[in-house]
């Protein structure tokens, strides 16, 4: 896989066994309902994507992205319900409305009658809500777990907030019901397949830019960041700036994912966007290798794949399995499962010169180590 | 006038049980960089530990007397196991710890709905602190009246040990400089062991005496846990001066918000005024200051 | 190599250039006060552009702090005049912008970075947004000449984690000079050195110092002795003495801080 990945020949054909994979034989192959599970766990791996920007490469442990994936879902949403209304009930009021509320359409939600306004939204709202909270956070040298302290809150109060709107925002029960997506039928098996196609769509590209970002000299200076926020600001830089701009990538990565997910899903609700589902998105990135490219994305959909197995048969066994998945990854292997080729490699004494820069996994540190490699794959921040 | 006397009493009951969680947090990450999200599975375990008690002695009286001693013992002693077998060797990766511990918040949540079912179980008040008194009009419940006194005499009790004792001194030399103290010849493994012992002690104790003014369901620590976090970092981090100001002042805020507007807005507007105030004071109420380079 | 662009010939001399309209660094009663405790008391130094300058004193004299005044880190009183600019109170990376770079007591390098990106890093503070979102692909000029100047070219491509420590100090003067600062102000860079090290630095700090305004942190007193053009002695936050080597050296309060404290002879010769 490693070598395959290398240079640009490699990153090409990567992709397009990628894109092979994901676009022509997924289809082809599954049923449509495995399909759409797969288009789900897509979603989820989008946000894994941004979570292993700003947490892997940033350093910034963002147990938030519920958040942001809620925003954008939750914007579709709403669109998707106004636009239901006005197609088949012809009153373009949502059918929750009239059961819990007035039965009025509250003014918030008029923008978003308008595609446009709507597929805006999904990238702008999330992009500014983490543009305000990581300059507000950031440039006050908020960092490391306080950081990580309110981002989870965030969660939690957007949580309650949507609980305790029921009239406007179907409170705990969310929204659900759906029947168009932009005026596509989606009880049409060929829509839903195009649901995928997009999700799948989506996903490709955001890794191309995930990609572009950690080869970029911008990505080598969030490296920095992580690794040594002060020492950077000495060099003219302002480490806030950076966070900042990765955060926001990840905000928008996740609140796109999240209205791809409402389609696809066909329900969102606050239990999708709390603090625990904030926190599960973060497992499957680092079982992966949460610094990798790839890793948070094959996490993710492995968490997603052994969860949908589970968690159906066995509740309790999951909950089990994933908290022991919680200890065991982060304890004892916190670079994932794309640090195992290293220790491997470490443990047979075969130093080989350079890792791939592709993929530069942060080793776990192990007891052999040495001391100066122990230290440096301990981020500054988590040495304070 | 009543309703507002009422609503900030409210508040410094919910401030106390947030002191007591939160008094555990700040000192474990003061002292060793983990950030304990099972902190409140601890609590809960405490207030489980009440139900049990509850259930061996009927007197409810006698039952809670029992409860607050063997709360304290249940939750220390998770806390100690948590430390010897896992954080200890973690301790300069904060970071990581609180992924971990989530874990283990999982795993200890889905234990109590294994063992004691998911929907919610209760605990009886004792008799004697049925009712209310008087405060200027208001009426004021006993039993938040208890819990507050529960948690001031804690508190006092933690501060006697910190000052007082060279047990204390030890702690804080530690919090203060771990690598000197280790140099000097404190023994932090020691420290590190009581201090997560008393820590989630204390946090046992505040899961029993959550049980006297709710419910007891799997999902209690989820409820507090991140309101606790939210009073250690806007406290400052390993001081218990701060935690204890914002302890009462969030929940003061958090009852005097709710009764203006919604729960659910109140619960964003306090999350806002944390993060203003973190604008002023990025450091918390109060801070460690030491000459280091970062 | 191309023309040199980090290191134009030259050798420093005690009060600096001495033709055209030399840069200078001017600190004007400058205090440092933590909790009370006055670390930096009413400091005044003048550095000229051109003039290799050190800061001598016991530990807690106060130089350290002196640096972390001027450069931002922590908050200061007084004047800090940079040709002109005052560049006291601002913040850490505004300072640097204005050409004012230091290196660490303990090197600070990027070690999951390699060599070349941490001298590309330094280099790099100039960039715009979107040279930054671009993929690094030419090396240059001037990290190319800094490579070669610290000796690490072979070592280019290596983790900047795995390197020797001294090439760690190197590296960190290399990413000092590719920094391109006027001001370069370095914290015992020597510490830990062998002694062909150690010399290969000083005369290296020398070349640098032609050019530019230098302070340098040292406890070494041969070193200074060697290298130093100009001497400032601090001792409990305050200017002891400040002239030549010599000059210092028979200076009776200087004897007298150091009287009793090791390490540092002040009264041999």
């Amino acid at each position: 896989m490693r070598g395959l990945l290398q240079g640009r020949m490699g990153t090409a054909a990567g992709f397009t066994l990628g894109a092979v994979l994901l676009l022509g034989v997924a289809p082809a192959v599954l049923p449509a309902f495995n399909l759409a599970l797969l288009g789900k766990f897509l979603c989820f791996a989008i946000v894994a994507v941004g979570i292993g920007l700003a947490w892997g490469r940033g350093g910034m442990l963002t147990l938030g992205q519920g958040v942001f994936f809620g925003l954008g879902a939750y914007i579709m949403a709403m669109h998707m319900k106004l636009a239901d209304a006005s197609l088949f009930g012809g009153s373009g009021v949502p059918d929750f409305m009239s059961l819990y509320g007035s039965g009025v359409v509250p003014g918030w939600w008029e923008p978003f009658r308008s595609p446009a306004v709507t597929l805006l939204a999904v990238v702008l709202i999330p992009g500014l809500v983490a543009l305000v909270l990581g300059l507000a956070v950031f440039k006050r040298r908020v960092k490391g777990a306080y950081f990580a302290i309110l981002s989870q809150a965030l969660a939690a109060a957007f949580a309650v907030f949507l609980v305790g709107q029921q009239a406007t925002t179907g409170g705990s029960n969310g929204l659900s019901g759906f029947r168009s997506f932009f005026g596509f039928d989606l009880k049409d098996p060929n829509n839903k397949v195009m649901l995928y196609m997009i999700a799948a769509t989506v996903l490709l590209l955001s890794l191309a830019l995930a990609r572009q970002l950690m080869h970029s000299r911008l990505g080598e200076l969030l490296v920095a960041v992580r690794d040594q926020e002060e020492r950077v600001r000495f060099l003219g830089y302002d480490p806030a700036t950076i966070k900042t701009v990765i955060y926001v990538v990840a905000a928008v990565l996740a609140g796109i994912a999240g209205a791809l997910f409402v389609p696809l899903v066909g329900i969102i609700s606050p239990a999708d966007v709390g603090v625990i589902p904030s926190i599960a998105f973060l497992i499957g990135v680092a079982i992966g290798g949460r610094a990798t490219l790839l890793g948070p994305v094959l996490g993710a959909v492995g968490v997603a794949v052994a969860q949908a197995g589970l968690s159906s048969t066995f509740p309790s066994f999951w909950v089990y399995f994933q908290g022991l998945l919680f200890v065991l990854v982060i304890g004892f292997m916190p670079g994932g499962l794309a640090s195992l080729p290293a220790l491997v490699g470490r443990r047979r004494r075969t130093r080989s010169a350079a890792s791939s820069p592709a993929a530069p996994a942060r080793p776990a540190p192990v007891a052999t180590s040495p001391d100066a490699e122990e230290k440096a794959t301990v981020p500054e921040e988590a040495r304070r | 006038m009543e309703l507002l006397i009422g609503q900030m009493f409210a508040g410094l009951s919910l401030g106390s049980v947030l002191l007591l969680a939160a008094l555990g947090l700040s000192l474990t990450f003061g002292q060793m960089g983990v950030i304990n999200m099972a902190h409140g599975e601890v609590m809960m375990a405490g207030a489980y530990t009440a139900f049990v008690v509850q259930r061996a002695i009927s007197d409810a009286g006698i039952s809670l007397l029992v409860s607050i001693p063997a709360g304290f013992l249940v939750g220390g002693v998770l806390g100690l196991v948590l430390e010897a077998v896992l954080l200890r060797r973690m301790y300069h990766r904060p970071l990581d710890t609180l992924l971990v511990t989530f874990g283990v918040a999982l795993i200890l949540q889905q234990a109590a709905r294994d063992i004691f079912g998911a929907p919610s179980v209760d605990v009886r008040a004792p008799d004697w602190l049925q009712g209310n008194i008087e405060l200027l009009g208001a009426p004021i419940p006993l039993t938040r009246l208890f819990i507050l006194g529960l948690s001031l005499v804690c508190l006092a009790g933690l501060v006697l040990l910190l000052k007082a004792t060279p047990l204390g001194r030890r702690i804080r030399a530690v919090v203060l400089n771990r690598d000197l103290a280790e140099t000097i010849g404190v023994s932090t493994r020691r420290s590190d062991q009581l201090t997560f012992f008393i820590g989630s002690g204390l946090a046992g104790v505040a899961g029993v005496a959550v049980t006297l003014i709710g419910s007891t369901s799997p999902y209690l620590g989820t409820n507090y846990i991140v309101d606790a976090f939210l009073v250690v970092v806007a406290g400052g981090i390993g001081q218990i001066k701060g935690a204890v100001i914002a302890a009462f002042s969030l929940g003061v805020l958090q009852s005097v918000f709710e009764y203006s507007t919604t729960a659910s807005i109140g619960k964003v507007l306090i999350l806002i005024v944390i993060v203003v105030f973190l604008q002023l004071r990025p450091q918390g109420i109060f801070s460690l200051k030491t000459r280091s380079l970062a | 190599m191309s023309t040199p662009i980090l290191l134009p010939d030259g050798e420093p001399r005690a009060g600096g250039l001495r033709h055209g309209r030399p840069k200078y660094l001017e600190v004007r009663n400058l205090s440092v006060s933590f909790d009370g405790f006055l670390a930096v008391d009413n400091v005044s130094l003048d550095v000229i552009q051109g003039d290799l300058r050190f800061l001598i004193g016991p530990n807690g004299a106060g130089k350290t702090t002196v640096i972390d005044a001027i450069t931002g880190l922590v908050p200061a009183t007084g004047s800090v005049n940079h040709t002109g600019t005052e560049i006291l109170g601002r913040k850490v990376h505004q300072t640097a912008r204005l050409g004012v770079g230091r290196t660490f007591q303990t090197a600070s390098v990027f070690e999951n970075l390699s060599v070349l990106q941490n001298l590309d890093i330094a280099a790099g503070s100039g960039r715009g947004p979107l040279r930054l979102l671009r993929r690094r692909k030419t090396v240059d000029a001037a990290v190319e000449e800094a490579l070669e100047i610290i000796g690490l070219e072979g070592a280019a491509a290596k983790k900047a984690g795995i390197l020797a420590h001294g090439q760690k100090q190197w590296l960190e003067i290399g990413m000092l000079l590719v920094q391109n600062s006027d001001i370069l102000l370095l914290d015992e860079p020597i510490a830990g050195m062998s002694q062909d090290e150690r010399l290969e630095t000083g005369e290296l700090l020398r070349r640098i110092a032609a050019s530019r305004i230098t302070l340098v942190i040292e406890h070494d007193m041969d070193f200074v002795r060697e290298f130093a053009t100009s001497v400032t002695v601090l001792a409990a936050g305050k200017v002891l003495s400040e002239g030549s080597v010599a000059q210092v050296q028979a200076d009776q309060k200087v004897q007298d801080v150091y009287l009793g404290s090791s390490g540092v002879e002040a009264t041999d010769a």
